[in-house]
């Protein structure tokens, strides 16, 4: 009895332990149920729905959202087709969004390898310069974009001064310009999560690599990214997630003739007036992004081990 | 003590808009609204007057149908008005019986959309053309092939405003049909004729007043007053009255069902029957505005103005936009689907 009594008040600390814990975690559960299961359920719903004639829907079960997902029926001879104005713009989003992961990592890696082999004491000043243009809202920054790449801009007036062209590039609503504004706004989000796990990488492993005669890019590959791949992982992700589903980047830079999945998506909702179709593609955008999610990680952990 | 109680008043009417009666929201198009004339209600009536824009009708409508907008007043293009009525999101003010609805120009008293103007007063009208950049093109330019089948100097240049309705009642009239005709061979060239022409514009966009100036597109369908407002930036560019047809629109200003200053909304829809204030609104956004009277306060840039003042030669081509039926509405949407792929 005396040998159980302290047992039973552990298991009773543990108790009140764990529930103290889910009581703590409860508000956050409840906002994430409200604000994210919630809506997403109203979506699909939506989806199953009949277009009202000015908007809204029609609370009768139709499979046309779906069906308009992939399809599209000619409304003059009726002819059922696979829906080409959506699958180019579904390309275009998965193109742009896996050039801008790339282009990122390209551009952030030495980055984040230049500030992780600063001094200590430099490292912050770094890293405070990285975060700088998250000090200025986004659309500023893509409208400053805007001014910088118009034909009778900033650039192409450099390069006819040079000599280099005689005529203005023709930049704005191109592919080139809603990559070039992808690149430079989701950049630090490639930075700062490679430059973490840099931060963390010990040194004299490259030395060592070194003194072994190892070449400098067998020590790039053999040591240098199986240490910082948590990092190129997480960076990854961070660009391409919301790459996928950029709405502002697209609609200044693109011109509305350039859409990608996050613009046809409001276009259902607005002047298309389909707001089933619409919901059956904001899902379809959500299986995207779960899909590549999965494969993405799963690829990156069996790789290497 | 009369200095005393003078001085507090003093500060009260410094204070201002903490003081004042009340509040007004506008929900209108983006610079579409005069401050100065805003201003002119603010001190006149002492309302706190908050502007908030919107660049589609369709953004409008849906915004206040999802509620909890706590906008009182909306600017809705005629076209619309039927819809917002039908769905009881206006309320019936009867402007109709107000003081100075004797100004309105007896051609915009009776509209079609809101017959005998029981819910809104005339805000601006304007016509659907086409904006060029003589710099690049010099040929003719009242004509809709300007988008249609560009000649080659503008092609991959030109800009059409992602407006649905005026778009394609510009294409039917191009293409020889009626106004909201439900004919389906015209639709299908009216199909055919767009998707070929869309490789040549550059981009489908609002807010063409900076894009034209500064040359980010040569060309492109655009409203008369937006042009006139380019042109005071450059002087290059002028405005087309496409003789194949062009239409004529006119914004409403009118109060919501829901609206919380009912009685400031009705203050502010007389006010804007004012000729005086009305010229305000045109000085502003460049359009006419339908009330008599309001030309000599007009600036004298707007009396001569080509944009304005529509060619005699070009009028009988104008003709008014008209809501079509929702079967003709959804073959609209899918030839708009494709074109913005």
């Amino acid at each position: 009895m005396a040998v159980t009594q302290p047992n039973t008040d552990l298991v009773i600390a543990n108790r009140r332990e764990t529930r103290n814990r889910w009581l703590l975690l409860l508000p956050s559960i409840v906002i994430l149920l409200a604000a994210a299961v919630g809506p997403l359920i109203v979506v699909v719903i939506y989806s199953f729905l009949t277009a009202g004639d000015y908007g809204g829907v029609v609370w009768h079960f139709s499979w046309d959202g779906w069906l308009g997902v992939f399809t599209t029926s000619d409304p003059f001879d009726g002819t059922l087709s696979l829906a080409n104005a959506h699958i180019s713009i579904l390309w275009r989003s998965v193109k742009l969004s896996f050039l801008t992961t790339l282009f990122c990592l390209i551009l952030g890696f030495p980055t984040a390898y230049f500030i992780a082999t600063r001094p200590v004491t430099q490292r912050d000043g770094w890293m405070l310069l990285i975060t700088i243009p998250f000090w200025t809202n986004l659309l500023i920054r893509t409208f400053a974009i805007m001014g910088l790449i118009r034909n009778e801009g900033l650039a192409n007036g450099l390069l006819e001064w040079l000599g280099i062209i005689d005529h203005p590039i023709q930049m704005m609503f191109t592919d080139f310009a809603i990559l070039l504004g992808m690149v430079y706004v989701y950049l630090p989000l490639m930075v700062l999560p490679l430059y973490a796990s840099m931060e963390r990488l010990n040194f004299s492993l490259i030395d060592a690599a070194y003194d072994l005669y190892a070449t400098p890019f067998r020590v790039l590959r053999r040591v240098i990214v199986p240490a910082v791949k948590p990092g190129v992982v997480a960076g990854s992700i961070l660009v391409f997630v919301p790459s996928l589903g950029a709405y502002v980047i697209p609609r200044i830079l693109g011109g509305g003739t350039q859409l990608m999945l996050g613009n046809l998506i409001e276009l259902q909702f607005g002047q298309a007036r389909n707001w089933p179709l619409g919901a059956a593609l904001s899902l379809t955008l959500l299986v995207m992004v779960t899909v590549a999610l999965i494969v993405y990680v799963r690829a990156s952990a069996n790789e290497g081990d | 003590m009369k200095q005393l109680i003078a001085s507090i008043a003093a500060a009260c009417l410094l204070a201002g808009p903490a003081f004042a009666e009340g509040n007004l929201n506008i929900y209108n198009w983006g610079n579409y609204t005069p401050p100065d004339m805003i201003r002119k209600f603010e001190e006149k009536y002492n309302v706190k007057v908050t502007v908030t824009d919107y660049d589609s009708n369709d953004t409008a409508l849906a915004k206040v149908e999802a509620g909890g907008h706590g906008f009182d007043i909306v600017v809705p293009a005629g076209i619309y008005v039927p819809i917002w009525i039908e769905k009881g999101l206006l309320l019936e003010a009867r402007p109709d019986q107000m003081e100075n609805f004797k100004n309105v120009d007896p051609k915009w008293a009776n509209p079609t959309f809101d017959p005998g103007r029981h819910y809104t007063v005339p805000w601006q009208w304007g016509t659907v053309g086409v904006s060029v950049n003589r710099k690049v093109y010099k040929g003719d330019i009242n004509t809709s092939s300007i988008l249609f089948n560009p000649p080659d100097e503008l092609k991959g240049k030109i800009n059409v405003v992602p407006e649905m309705n005026d778009l394609m009642a510009l294409a039917v009239h191009y293409v020889g049909g009626e106004t909201c005709t439900n004919d389906m061979t015209v639709l299908k060239k009216v199909r055919d004729l767009l998707v070929a022409a869309k490789p040549n514009w550059v981009s489908m966009d609002y807010g063409t007043v900076e894009q034209l100036a500064q040359g980010d597109i040569a060309a492109g369908m655009n409203w008369n007053g937006s042009s006139f407002r380019s042109r005071l930036i450059n002087p290059q560019l002028e405005f087309g009255f496409p003789q194949e047809g062009f239409p004529i629109f006119m914004d409403n200003a009118a109060i919501l069902a829901d609206a919380a200053n009912v009685d400031n909304a009705r203050l502010f829809l007389n006010f804007i029957m004012d000729p005086e204030n009305a010229a305000m609104i045109s000085a502003y956004a460049r359009y006419g505005n339908g009330i008599v009277g309001s030309d000599k306060y007009m600036p004298e840039d707007m009396k001569t103005a080509p944009e304005v003042n529509i060619p005699p030669e070009l009028a009988k081509a104008g003709f008014p936009i008209e809501t079509c039926s929702p079967e003709v509405m959804k073959i609209y949407t899918r030839i708009w689907t494709d074109l913005q792929k």
